[in-house]
């Protein structure tokens, strides 16, 4: 099996009349690994976030060039069933999406959708979900309560539980830990590096610093184009452009 | 000191509204409740038996309630699931320029006179019946389904924007977990929208309640208790409509009596529908980081946004 899970491969993304948000961007992510993908505001790393598992098909119609491959299949093949893609690429937002119902029933969400009915089996996965998110032992005893009631940061890892319980192979994060506080970051961090032994995860978050502590491979983005791409320990140590040293040093973002 | 004259004016048309509403309620109270004293509530309410004119004038109005709940409810089973699929496809599936044609449309059907549906109901849909079911045509049934398209339009305008009003993140949340389209409209928008909806429901259940002119064309107006959905009824406002003219005495205060009854189940419905509805806006706000993901969206996507809602 080829090292590389999704091949992204002169790719370009533009909204109606303006400017291409995704310029000719070419990247590859390593299977089991954490690339980050990070820069300033409006830099097109949302875009292809929601580009690799179609949610921008949902968006106003964009137009799009370039190819990315999953497992060397092209993501955007008319035979491409999108709901079924979108159950191997999970993503999770910015901001926490706690449904308006139950704990167990917010991690069952997706499962039931795909059919599983069995209730032994439902109730394995939603305590495997919550425990790979590090959400478990602090929801274990009121699974039965409203996920609105969770604090901000639970209910961030309850997203991340949630697209777990699919089973997905690629995991995408859309700046998880924007609105959490230090605590709730370092423990989705935390998660996050213990499960790259069993996903493939894409995160953009929504800081450098983040970036340097759970990248095994970052791009930095900059007004829709990937300036750079490479192992992290070499790219926020060394970088070889200089517009990303200066953001990584902090001269502009 | 313009500005005060035009808030002044503004203020007194206001208040014109609010006394009409007060002066309404006094009269029609005034002129029907002595009789359902005299009568006593239990039978007025219970009894079926309305002769109001002769020796022995009896004041019995359970047939006109019966009459009256068969064809809400008739019309609710017609309208709803017809109104609520319309208000799903155009908020949820139609293309944007295909929804802007369906809502003035819906709405246009609100602005048709109810004589002219009670017209079609009666020119073309009673044969219809009789011929095809049976009895006379003049039925709940066929007040039922020109009632159910009659109250399209409050169901089909306040389910949409209860739609509309779900924050897009659960919109995205259920795809990006893989849902199909349907799926996510099915147990995810509905639900989350569902105050909204039954909202809509009551509004509609109020308007069937209360027309009047189409149900007298199409309905019979037999005084009898329907036991099937072919046999002719009366309804409440039906008999009131079709009495009041020639009424006099104790007559004249059993019509105003049956108003005081429709008055209050209005009234009860259209409180239920506001309760509701306030509650779909005191969740919304309740939850500002839906708004915020709205801003965002909206920010990242400046092209016409679909959820701008």
């Amino acid at each position: 099996m080829s090292d590389i899970k999704i091949q992204i491969d002169h790719f370009s993304y533009t909204y109606g009349d303006e400017p291409p948000v995704l310029r000719n961007i070419t990247l590859n992510v390593r299977r089991n690994s954490i690339l980050t993908i990070f820069g300033p505001a409006r830099g097109g790393k949302t875009t292809l976030l929601r580009s690799l598992n179609r949610l921008t098909d949902i968006d106003e119609p964009g137009k799009r060039q370039g190819r990315i491959l999953l497992d060397g299949q092209d993501i955007y093949a008319p035979s491409v069933d999108v709901p079924s893609l979108r159950r191997r690429i999970g993503m999770v937002f910015a901001l926490p999406v706690a449904l308006p119902m139950s704990i167990f029933d917010n991690i069952a969400y997706g499962p039931r959708l795909q059919g599983v009915r069995s209730p032994s089996r439902l109730s394995d996965l939603v305590q495997f979900a919550l425990e790979a998110a590090a959400l478990w032992d602090e929801v274990r005893d009121r699974l039965d309560s409203s996920a609105l009631a969770l604090s901000g940061g639970q209910q961030q890892r309850l997203s991340i539980a949630r697209v777990l319980a699919l089973e997905p192979e690629v995991i995408l994060l859309d700046e998880p830990t924007a609105a959490l506080d230090p605590i709730s970051t370092a423990k989705i961090e935390e998660a996050l590096i213990t499960l790259k032994s069993e996903y493939t995860i894409v995160i953009a978050p929504h800081n450098v610093q983040q970036a340097g502590r759970v990248a095994d491979d970052a791009a930095f983005f900059l007004m829709g184009e990937c300036v750079e791409a490479g192992p992290a320990s070499q790219l926020f140590t060394v970088p070889r452009d200089r517009r990303t040293e200066d953001y990584i040093t902090g001269r502009f973002g | 000191m313009k500005e005060r004259l035009i808030g002044f004016l503004l203020f007194l048309s206001a208040l014109v509204s609010l006394a009409s509403l007060a002066v309404i309620t006094f009269f029609i109270f005034e002129a029907g409740l002595p009789l359902i004293f005299k009568v006593g509530l239990g039978t007025f309410l219970e009894s079926s038996a309305w002769s109001p004119s002769g020796k022995n004038p009896q004041f019995g109005i359970a047939s006109m309630i019966l009459g009256s709940v068969w064809v809400t409810l008739g019309a609710i089973v017609v309208g709803v699931p017809l109104g609520l699929a319309v208000a799903i496809f155009s908020a949820e599936l139609a293309p944007p320029r295909l929804a802007a044609i369906i809502r003035p449309v819906i709405q246009l059907l609100a602005g048709i006179p109810s004589v002219i549906y009670g017209f079609i109901g009666l020119t073309i849909l009673a044969p219809l019946v009789r011929t095809t079911l049976g009895g006379p045509g003049l039925s709940v049934l066929t007040a039922a389904l020109i009632l159910g398209i009659m109250i399209l339009p409050s169901i089909v305008s306040i389910s949409e924007d209860a739609l509309r009003a779900v924050p897009r993140a659960y919109r995205e949340g259920a795809l990006a977990v893989g849902a199909t389209p349907w799926q996510t409209i099915w147990r995810v928008l509905v639900p989350a929208a569902r105050s909204g909806i039954v909202a809509s429901i009551i509004l509609g259940m109020g308007r069937a309640l209360g027309e009047t002119m189409a149900v007298i064309m199409m309905l019979g107006n037999a005084l009898q208790v329907p036991r099937s959905p072919l046999d002719s009824a009366t309804t409440l406002t039906s008999n009131i409509g079709l009495e009041l003219a020639y009424a006099s005495g104790a007559h004249r205060e059993a019509l105003f009596a049956t108003g005081v009854v429709l008055f209050v189940l209005i009234m009860v419905l259209n409180m239920l529908a506001n309760v509701l509805t306030g509650r779909v806006v005191l969740w919304r706000t309740r939850l500002p980081v839906s708004r915020s993901i709205f801003a965002r969206l909206r920010g990242r996507q400046p092209a016409g946004d679909r959820s701008g809602s």
